[in-house]
């Protein structure tokens, strides 16, 4: 497969990945925010912003919905749900004989649906949310043309290299967005484990989940008795979860061992050593072991693993010196 | 049997009906009608088209046009004009009657069409190695050395089986007597060929009986013979080549083409960025390492093609490309240079070039040609601008166009100026009727000016699949048939017999 192809396939699906998180996020706190709750305006967007990164150029100002307005459709910040959806069509438009019919036609309507002249308007007017629309219907149609376009993909595409790469590109953004999130909420979750309760943080800790849509997995698991520490079990080891950091790093090394298989790779070695390393510190740990030492270190170690790992796939299969590939 | 007789005289009536209905707008002028040999004077092998037309319920053209529309948009069969923000699709104009060209027809124009490019490419050999037909005088050196996309670089180079034009369209239209002849030579990147095949696909399904009823020569296994073509232009010691085709991108307005074709051949669509070259051998970045590759069906132009060796502002090319050719490494289809020998003055020359190389008169002409650099003429067509058309020499896709009895004072003022100027930048030649095809205009028949385009391939031998690209200029009285000025196309049927 040509280095450009794996490319596109790579970001296009991580651009989707991305905006189905951002979505997520946007929904699940506008709708929490209804409810009253210990968490003030402030610390809700604050915490949103922090989980998405702290964005460059995006400012609370005490507005939730000119705020989602921003995060949602401005272009000039490159990872709204918007930039982002264009940015995925965009990179499978170069790859448009490498993907099925189904898959194009999926991600094009999603996209001539986002940019409708008068999508924003319809959604909000002047920063109030006077529009004609909701912005949660909105969110929701993206979160489902994602979810199908994904279901497509699957039953669609030969699972072949480029769909691996479709793979990689989905759980490493997913690996990062979500310990990114768990690092947001960690100061209030487990921040002051000794702090008695107050009563209504079982709200926030909703939000946590569904912002990961573990709510209903978690309590299949440990029933509605929400902890803390249960929580962090869940979202960082749980081994069946999609949306575990576990889970995705295994799903990332598995996707990454098939290509490895299909381009005959011997010097993928260091690829090999550093995804298997993550993984093991994901599969052979506990939650006690985490958080008796460092959680915020352990998540920020995952996310400087996962650049690690999309650093080396580059070098390996896209962006390599052709003095060496000459060589080898 | 009364019933028979019943059925069939009310067919009769019915087809009576449709006909004068249909036909209504339908008015003949000098120029040669495929359809109509005089008013209510149905060539034969159009009668099975309306007869069938006429059984139809009305609006059922309507219908079968919306569902053809449909059919391309849901292929992804369009074109993507873009705004600042949101971006939107539009279908390839098509017109849902079936042009129809009879088997002695295609005889002529396949054979024409042989022998022309069978010279075309001598001629390109000549010039490129020893030159003959340049001494002996039969085409002036001036206008082959002035010409625009003369190569060179090319002198002296040995091409893979000596073919120069593995892939050519040649525009082709009809006299007011029904004569084929030759309008353009296309020798560089010829477009076009994914819509012929996509017409054909759709009309297969819109009109299944009537496409039954005529015996239409198959044109599906064009990809095929294009791989067949290249695949025998490898290097040597290449048995099993790789090759690709290079597209400038997305941006380009033919890369549906080139990604349909990519995929019809199952080869690899390459963009320059893809291609890296090392000791004068072109390899292509793979997540497997670098893959070699041998043939490169390219749909860049010269220009841009090798930032190194021509026009070194180019993004779209592939450093080193130009030496890797010259040291036989990689075949390029088509060669570097061919531009030279469909430049619009050296056309005028094309008959002679037949002659010399093949001691044979042209069977298809071409289109009476003023050359501006012979004073004469010049002057002739300098009193005559009104009656004329001029084109530059070096353009293609109807730009750079003036067509006299359509064009203002003020345009013929300024073509004067400019050939005054620079006479071998323009030719000119009389205003011709091309001949004109029925098509479905609303609910009614109306005539609409055509040309053909067959596409020519060259690999072991000649090969030219029956048909070709027939467009249409849309707009009554039109004679621009570009797309891009508004043209469109119909599906073209050659009878086997």
């Amino acid at each position: 497969m040509l280095s450009r192809v794996a490319d596109s396939l790579y970001w296009m699906s991580r651009y989707l990945e991305r905006a189905e998180h951002a979505t997520r996020l946007l929904d699940v706190n506008l709708n929490l925010m209804l409810d009253e709750s210990a968490t003030s305006a402030d610390r809700r967007w604050l915490r949103v912003l922090k989980a998405l990164g702290n964005p460059k150029d995006v400012e609370w100002k005490g507005d939730p919905y000119a705020l989602t307005r921003e995060l949602t459709f401005d272009t000039s910040y490159k990872a709204s749900i918007l930039s982002c959806i264009i940015s995925a069509r965009e990179n499978s438009r170069h790859v448009r004989e490498q993907i099925s019919t189904e898959q194009w036609h999926q991600l094009n309507s999603l996209y001539l649906h986002a940019t409708r002249p008068g999508m924003q308007n319809s959604l909000y007017n002047s920063g109030n949310n006077t529009g004609t629309e909701q912005p949660t219907e909105f969110l929701q149609q993206v979160m489902e043309a994602v979810h199908q376009f994904q279901g497509v993909s699957d039953s669609t595409m030969s699972h072949g290299e480029g769909w691996q790469f479709i793979q990689v590109g989905r759980y490493i953004e997913r690996a990062t967005a979500t310990a990114m999130l768990i690092e947001a909420y960690h100061e209030e979750l487990w921040g002051h484990i000794d702090r008695p309760a107050e009563g209504n943080e079982y709200l926030d800790w909703m939000g946590l989940l569904r912002s990961a849509t573990a709510f209903e997995a978690y309590c299949k698991v440990y029933t509605a008795d929400l902890t803390p520490d249960r929580i962090l079990e869940f979202l960082l080891l749980d081994e069946k979860f999609p949306h575990s950091l576990r889970f995705s790093i295994d799903s990332l090394q598995c996707a990454l061992e098939a290509i490895q298989e299909d381009s005959g790779k011997s010097r993928a070695e260091p690829l090999r050593r550093l995804a298997g390393r993550l993984q093991a510190s994901l599969s052979y740990t506990s939650v006690d072991d985490v958080m008796r030492v460092d959680v915020v270190g352990y998540l920020r170690e995952i996310q400087v693993q996962c650049r690690a790992i999309h650093e080396t796939i580059y070098e390996l299969y896209v962006d390599y010196s052709i003095q060496a590939a000459l060589a080898g | 049997m009364s019933r028979y007789t019943q059925s069939s005289y009310m067919q009769t009536a019915q087809a009576k009906q449709f006909e004068s209905d249909a036909l209504k707008n339908y008015l003949l002028d000098h120029a040669y009608d495929e359809m109509l040999a005089g008013p209510g004077d149905l060539r034969p092998h159009y009668e099975p088209l309306m007869e069938h037309f006429s059984s139809l319920p009305p609006n059922e053209l309507q219908r079968r046009k919306q569902a053809a529309d449909l059919s391309f948009l849901n292929q992804g069969i369009t074109f993507t004009v873009y705004g600042r923000e949101e971006g939107t699709e539009k279908i390839f104009p098509y017109d849902l009657l079936p042009r129809i060209i009879t088997s002695a027809e295609w005889a002529t124009v396949e054979r024409g069409l042989t022998q022309r490019i069978t010279a075309l490419n001598l001629f390109l050999k000549d010039i490129y190695n020893e030159g003959r037909i340049l001494d002996d005088g039969i085409v002036p050196r001036e206008v082959v050395y002035s010409c625009k996309h003369f190569r060179r670089q090319m002198q002296g180079l040995q091409v893979p089986r000596n073919v120069y034009i593995a892939v050519c369209g040649t525009d082709l239209i009809r006299l007011e007597n029904g004569e084929f002849v030759v309008l353009e030579d296309n020798l560089r990147v010829p477009s076009g060929v994914s819509y012929m095949l996509t017409n054909r696909r759709v009309m297969k399904r819109i009109f299944p009986q009537l496409f039954h009823r005529y015996n239409v020569r198959p044109i599906e296994q064009y990809t095929q013979l294009l791989l067949g073509t290249l695949r025998s232009l490898a290097p040597e010691g290449r048995p099993e080549p790789n090759i690709v085709l290079l597209s400038p991108g997305v941006f380009n307005s033919a890369y549906f083409e080139h990604a349909y074709l990519a995929r019809q051949m199952g080869i690899e669509l390459v963009e320059g960025r893809d291609l890296v070259t090392h000791d004068n051998v072109v390899y292509m970045r793979t997540t497997n390492g670098l893959r070699r590759v041998d043939v490169i069906y390219r749909r860049v132009d010269d220009d841009f093609i090798d930032p190194l060796a021509f026009r070194g502002d180019s993004i779209l090319g592939v450093s080193g490309l130009f030496n890797a050719y010259r040291a036989g490494n990689v075949t390029l289809a088509n060669a570097f240079g061919t531009g030279v020998a469909d430049d619009k003055a050296l056309y005028a020359y094309v008959p002679d070039i037949i002659k010399y190389y093949l001691s044979e008169e042209p069977i298809l002409k071409n289109v009476e040609t003023y050359l501006l650099t012979r004073k004469k003429e010049r002057q002739h067509v300098l009193a005559n601008l009104d009656k004329l058309v001029v084109k530059a020499v070096g353009e293609s896709g109807g730009y750079g166009m003036l067509i006299g009895p359509q064009s203002t004072a003020a345009e013929r003022e300024e073509f004067a100026r400019k050939i005054e100027a620079d006479p071998r930048g323009f030719i000119a030649q009389p205003t011709i009727s091309f001949s004109r095809a029925p098509c479905l205009i609303g609910d009614e028949l109306e005539p609409r000016h055509v040309d053909l385009r067959p596409y020519v391939l060259y690999g072991d031998k000649v090969t030219i699949v029956p048909g070709g690209l027939t467009r249409v200029a849309l707009k009554r009285g039109s004679l621009v048939v570009n797309s891009s000025q508004g043209g469109g196309s119909k599906d073209t049927w050659v009878l086997s017999q």
